[in-house]
C-alpha cells in the first residue's frame, strides 16, 4: 500500500527539481543539527540540579529536601530532579551536560524584558528586532539551513532576514484531499504560492502529524522535532516554546509536572532521531531563575542565575559545569538570588561554534553584538 | 488589478457578500474618511472609555490584594491557585470576545478602508496581550482610543495611544518615578529601596511611534523623555489613589513626577505637571522625522516592501503641510498613482486574509472561540504581536509554507460552515476584472459551491492585495 507519505515522498522529489536550490530543503547528511528548547516563565535551577552538598541550600530547602532522597547524584554536589529519568540516563551515557549559575546579563527580574534579552541577544530590552538564531542562521554555510520553529508564529529568536518558517499540528480539520490534490493547478501559474505548496506539503509529510492536533502533549512534541530533524528533507535548526514554569505557587507538584513533560519529551527526541543523535546539539535554556528562599505560597520568586541543558551526541556530558557561587546570604545576588558566574551568551556561542565548527569569536559578535565576554571552551568533543 | 479591485482588496478588506461594488473607486475610498463611525452600531454593548479602563484597573488590583490574603490562608493552601486558574479564564474570555468583536466590525464595517486604518495605527501604536494586565485593556485601547482618532490630527492619536493605561502598563510607564521626585526624597529619608525612571516608554515613543529609530534623537532625549512622562500613571491603582484622573483611564500623580525643565530635541519645556509631556509629544506630532517615517509605514503598507521614495515623498508633505491631519494624508494615499499599480503589491497578513475571509462569506459564522483559535493557527493572534514594534508589514514574514498550509484548512473549514450557492459570482464580485482564468477555472470545475469557495479562498488573488 503506498501511505501518503511515500506518495509525497516522491511528488516533491519531482517537484524540488524544477523548483531550483532555494525552495528544497537540501540537505547531505553527517550535516550538523540543533534544537533549542526555551523554557518560558524562568526555570528554578535550583529544582533542576540540587546542590544538595551545600549547606545554605538545605536550610532554605529544608521542606523540599525529600524530592531529592532518591534523587539520581550528578557528582559531589548536585542532584538531578527526581522527574528527569531520562536526562539522567543520558547523563550516565555522557550525552547531557548540566551547566549551572548561569545567566544572561540582564539583571532586572521582568519575564518580558528577560525573554527579549534572551531571544534578540541585545544589550537592552527591545533595543534589537532579529533574533540570535536568526542571526546564527546567517553564519552557517551555504545558506541552506531551512529553520523550523514548532509554533504557531514565528518565535523572535527566529526572526530577522534569514528565511525561517513555522510549524504547528493543528486544531483546525485537515483539509480534504480533494481539495489538496487542486492546489498545484491553482498555483500552477504562480511561482511563488507553488514554491510555498510543495514546502508546505513536505513539510506536512515529514511531521505526519495526523495523530498530533497540537504542541501540547510534550512527547508528540519531541517526537515532532525529532522527525523535523532526522528527515533528510526536514530543517538543521529547530526551536520550541516549552511553557509554564513561573511557579510562584505550589512549586514542587508544577515543577514534578513540568520537568515530567520535558524529559518525555526529551525521551521521544532521543528515540526518534535515532543515529542522527550522534549530530545533534540540544540547547535548553530559561530567561533568568528563581529565588534561593521559599516563598509564603510554597513557591519562589523571581530570581537571576539558573541553570542550562546541553544534550548531544558529542557533547562532553557527563558533569556539572559551574563556578559554584555557593547559597549563603553574603553569596547571593542581591541577598535573595543564586549568583550567575557564566554568562549565557558565553555559553551559547561557545556551544554553537564549536558544535558547527565555527570560528567562537565570530559566532559571539554575531549573535552578542557589542559583548565582550569570551566563549565557553570546551563543550563539544 | 483593476481601479475597482484595488479599492476593494489593497485599500478596503475584501468584497463583502451582497455588497454593491463601487461604481467609482476614488471617491468612494474618499467618501469613507467622512463617513467613519468611530462608536459602530456593534460596539454598542461594549464599554471602552476611560471609566471602563480605571474599572478594570481597580479590579485587578482588588483581586490581587484578595489573592495575597488567600495566600496567607494556612488553612485552605489550595484557595489562591484556584482563585488564580478562575480568575485566568475570565479575563482570557474576555478577551476571545474582543478578538471576535474586532472581527465583527472588521465584517460590518461600511468603511474598511478607515476599518483597515484602525487596524493600521493600533498596529503603529502595538500594546501586547502577552502581558498581565493586558488582556482586559487592549479591547478598550484600540476600540476606545485608537478609533476615535484615526480621522483626527496625529498628535491626539500619539497622545492618546501614548497615554492610555494600556500602553502605560505594556511599557512599564505606571511605575516609573522621577529620581527627584518627592516619592524618592521620602523613600530615602525612610530607608527604602530606591525606584527610579522606566526609560521603556520614552524610547519607543521616539523610536516607533514618532521619528523613527533614524530620526535623529539621542539616548539624552530618550531619558529627558522618560523624565517628563514620570507621573503618568493609571487610575483604579491604590498606590496612585491621590493622583489626578487623566483622559481614557490615566492618571498623573505629581508626587512620582521629576521635577524640571526639560530638553527634548533641542527644545526646552518648562514643568507644568502633566503639560510637560504633552507639550513634548505635540512637538514630536509634527517632526519632519516623524512626517517621514510615518509616511514611509504607510507608504509600505500600501505599495509594497519597499515603497517607492515619490510616495514617501508625497504622504510626508501631505502629513507636514497639514500639521498631521489624518484625512489629507489619506487623501494624498488615495490620489497617489503608486498605490494604484495594476500588480498586486502585498501578501495579505493572516489578520487580513481572515477578514476578507469573513466579508466573502458575508457573516461571521464562527464561534468567537474558534475565531481566536483560527487567527492563531494562521499564525497571527489577535494583538499578540511579540513585540512593541507590532506585526511587520514585510511579505519575509507572512508569505510562509506553513501559514498556506493553514489558510487551505481554515478556508476549507469555512466554506463547509458557509454551504454558499454563489460562488461563481461571488468570484467575480471579490476581484472585479481582476480573476484569472486558472481561479475562475478551478472555482467554476470544482465538484461543489464548498469546493469552489474554499478554493477562491485560497487563490493567488486572495492571497494578495
Amino acid at each position: 500500500m503506498i501511505d501518503r507519505r511515500t506518495m509525497l515522498a516522491g511528488s516533491a522529489a519531482l517537484a524540488a527539481a524544477s523548483l531550483g536550490p532555494r525552495m528544497a530543503f537540501a540537505r547531505t547528511a553527517g550535516e550538523k543539527r540543533l534544537l533549542v528548547l526555551v523554557m518560558r516563565g524562568a526555570t528554578d535551577g535550583l529544582a533542576l540540579a540540587a546542590p544538595l552538598a551545600d549547606p545554605a541550600f538545605r536550610a532554605a530547602r529544608a521542606k523540599w529536601l525529600d524530592t531529592y532522597a532518591d534523587a539520581p547524584k550528578l557528582d559531589g554536589t548536585f542532584a538531578l530532579h527526581p522527574a528527569l529519568a531520562e536526562t539522567g540516563r543520558l547523563y550516565g551515557e555522557g550525552d547531557a551536560l548540566l551547566v549551572h549559575a548561569v545567566a544572561t546579563s540582564y539583571r532586572e527580574r521582568s519575564h518580558f524584558d528577560a525573554q527579549n534579552l534572551l531571544e534578540t541577544g541585545g544589550m537592552r530590552p527591545f533595543e534589537r528586532r532579529d533574533g540570535f538564531l536568526n542571526r546564527f542562521l546567517g553564519l552557517l554555510e551555504g545558506s541552506e539551513s531551512p529553520a523550523i520553529a514548532l509554533a504557531s508564529a514565528l518565535p523572535l529568536a527566529l526572526r530577522g532576514s534569514n528565511p525561517a518558517s513555522t510549524y504547528a499540528p493543528t486544531t483546525l480539520p485537515k483539509a480534504s484531499d480533494a481539495l489538496l490534490d487542486r492546489l498545484p493547478d491553482l498555483y500552477a501559474g504562480d511561482p511563488q504560492l507553488a514554491g510555498l505548496w510543495q514546502q508546505a506539503r513536505q513539510t506536512e509529510a515529514i511531521a505526519d502529524a495526523s495523530d498530533m492536533d497540537s504542541l501540547g502533549r510534550a512527547r508528540d512534541a519531541g517526537t515532532l522535532a525529532a522527525r523535523m530533524l532526522a528527515d533528510p528533507q526536514g530543517a538543521r535548526v529547530v526551536m520550541m516554546d516549552l511553557a509554564g514554569w513561573d511557579s510562584h505557587a505550589n512549586q514542587l507538584g508544577m515543577l514534578q509536572r513540568r520537568f515530567t513533560q520535558f524529559d518525555g519529551l526529551m525521551a521521544a527526541f532521543r528515540a526518534g532521531i535515532g543515529p542522527v543523535w550522534e549530530d545533534t546539539l540540544v540547547l535548553v535554556v530559561t530567561e533568568f531563575g528563581r529565588t534561593v528562599a521559599i516563598n509564603g505560597t510554597n513557591g519562589t520568586d523571581h530570581g537571576t542565575g539558573s541553570a542550562a541543558l546541553l544534550l548531544g551526541g558529542l557533547v562532553k556530558g557527563g558533569r556539572v559545569l559551574a563556578d559554584w557561587p555557593g547559597l549563603a546570604s553574603g553569596q547571593l545576588y542581591e541577598g535573595r538570588d543564586l549568583k550567575p558566574t557564566m554568562s549565557l551568551e558565553a555559553l551559547n556561542s561557545g556551544a554553537l561554534a564549536s558544535h558547527f565548527e565555527l570560528d567562537a569569536e565570530k559566532v559571539m559578535r554575531a549573535l552578542y553584538p557589542g559583548r565582550t565576554d569570551r566563549p565557553v571552551e570546551g563543550l563539544i568533543a | 488589478m483593476t481601479p475597482q479591485s484595488i479599492a476593494l482588496n489593497r485599500f478596503g478588506l475584501g468584497y463583502r457578500r451582497g455588497d454593491a461594488l463601487p461604481q467609482y473607486p476614488r471617491s468612494w475610498l474618499k467618501q469613507q474618511i467622512g463617513g467613519y463611525e468611530p462608536s459602530p452600531q456593534a460596539l454598542a454593548g461594549r464599554a471602552v472609555d476611560g471609566e471602563e479602563v480605571a474599572r478594570v484597573i481597580a479590579d485587578t488590583a482588588e483581586f490581587r490584594a484578595m489573592r495575597n490574603a488567600a495566600r496567607e490562608d494556612d488553612d485552605n493552601p489550595d484557595a489562591a491557585a484556584m482563585m488564580s486558574k478562575e480568575r485566568q479564564q475570565d479575563v482570557r474570555r474576555g478577551l476571545i470576545a474582543d478578538i471576535a468583536l474586532r472581527g465583527r466590525l472588521a465584517l460590518e464595517t461600511d468603511t474598511p478602508f478607515m476599518e483597515r486604518m484602525v487596524h493600521f495605527w493600533s498596529n503603529h501604536f502595538a500594546v501586547s496581550a502577552d502581558k498581565a494586565q493586558l488582556p482586559s485593556l487592549v479591547g478598550p485601547y484600540e476600540f476606545g482610543a485608537i478609533r476615535l482618532h484615526v480621522t483626527g490630527y496625529f498628535s491626539d492619536l500619539l497622545k492618546a495611544a501614548s497615554l492610555h493605561p494600556a500602553m502605560l502598563a505594556y511599557l512599564d510607564q505606571w511605575q516609573s518615578q522621577g529620581p527627584n521626585s518627592r516619592a524618592a526624597a521620602t523613600r530615602e529619608r525612610r530607608g527604602r529601596p530606591e525606584r527610579g525612571l522606566n526609560e521603556n516608554l520614552g524610547r519607543e515613543i521616539l523610536e516607533l511611534h514618532t521619528l523613527g529609530v533614524e530620526g535623529g534623537y539621542t539616548q539624552e532625549d530618550v531619558r529627558e523623555l522618560a523624565r517628563a512622562l514620570t507621573g503618568w500613571t493609571m487610575q483604579g491603582l491604590p498606590a496612585a489613589a491621590r493622583a489626578t484622573p487623566q483622559p481614557g483611564g490615566a492618571a498623573f500623580f505629581d508626587y512620582i513626577h521629576e521635577p524640571g525643565t526639560r530638553t527634548v530635541m533641542g527644545r526646552s519645556y518648562r514643568d507644568t505637571g502633566t503639560g510637560q509631556a504633552l507639550a513634548i509629544l505635540d512637538d514630536l506630532a509634527v517632526h519632519p522625522s516623524t512626517a517621514r517615517f510615518v509616511a514611509t509605514k504607510l507608504a509600505r503598507h500600501f505599495a509594497g516592501d519597499t515603497p517607492p521614495e515619490s510616495l514617501v515623498d508625497r504622504l510626508a508633505k501631505a502629513f507636514s503641510e497639514s500639521g498631521g491631519h489624518l484625512p489629507k494624508v489619506y487623501e494624498a494615499l488615495i490620489d497617489a498613482p503608486e498605490t494604484w499599480v495594476e500588480e498586486p503589491v502585498k501578501f495579505r497578513q493572516p489578520w487580513e486574509w481572515a477578514v476578507g475571509l469573513l466579508r466573502a462569506g458575508g457573516e461571521m459564522k464562527l464561534a468567537d472561540r474558534q475565531f481566536a483559535i483560527m487567527l492563531r493557527e494562521l499564525g497571527q493572534q489577535a494583538w499578540r504581536p511579540g513585540s512593541p514594534a507590532g506585526w511587520d508589514d514585510r511579505e519575509a514574514s507572512w508569505a510562509g509554507a506553513n501559514a498556506l498550509y493553514r489558510r487551505v484548512e481554515a478556508a476549507e473549514r469555512v466554506a463547509n460552515l458557509l454551504r454558499l450557492e454563489d460562488v461563481r459570482d461571488l468570484a467575480e464580485a471579490m476581484f472585479p476584472g481582476s480573476l484569472s482564468d486558472t481561479t475562475r477555472q478551478s472555482v467554476r470545475w470544482a465538484e461543489s459551491n464548498e469546493m469552489g469557495f474554499a478554493l477562491l479562498l485560497v487563490s493567488p488573488e486572495m492571497m494578495r492585495r
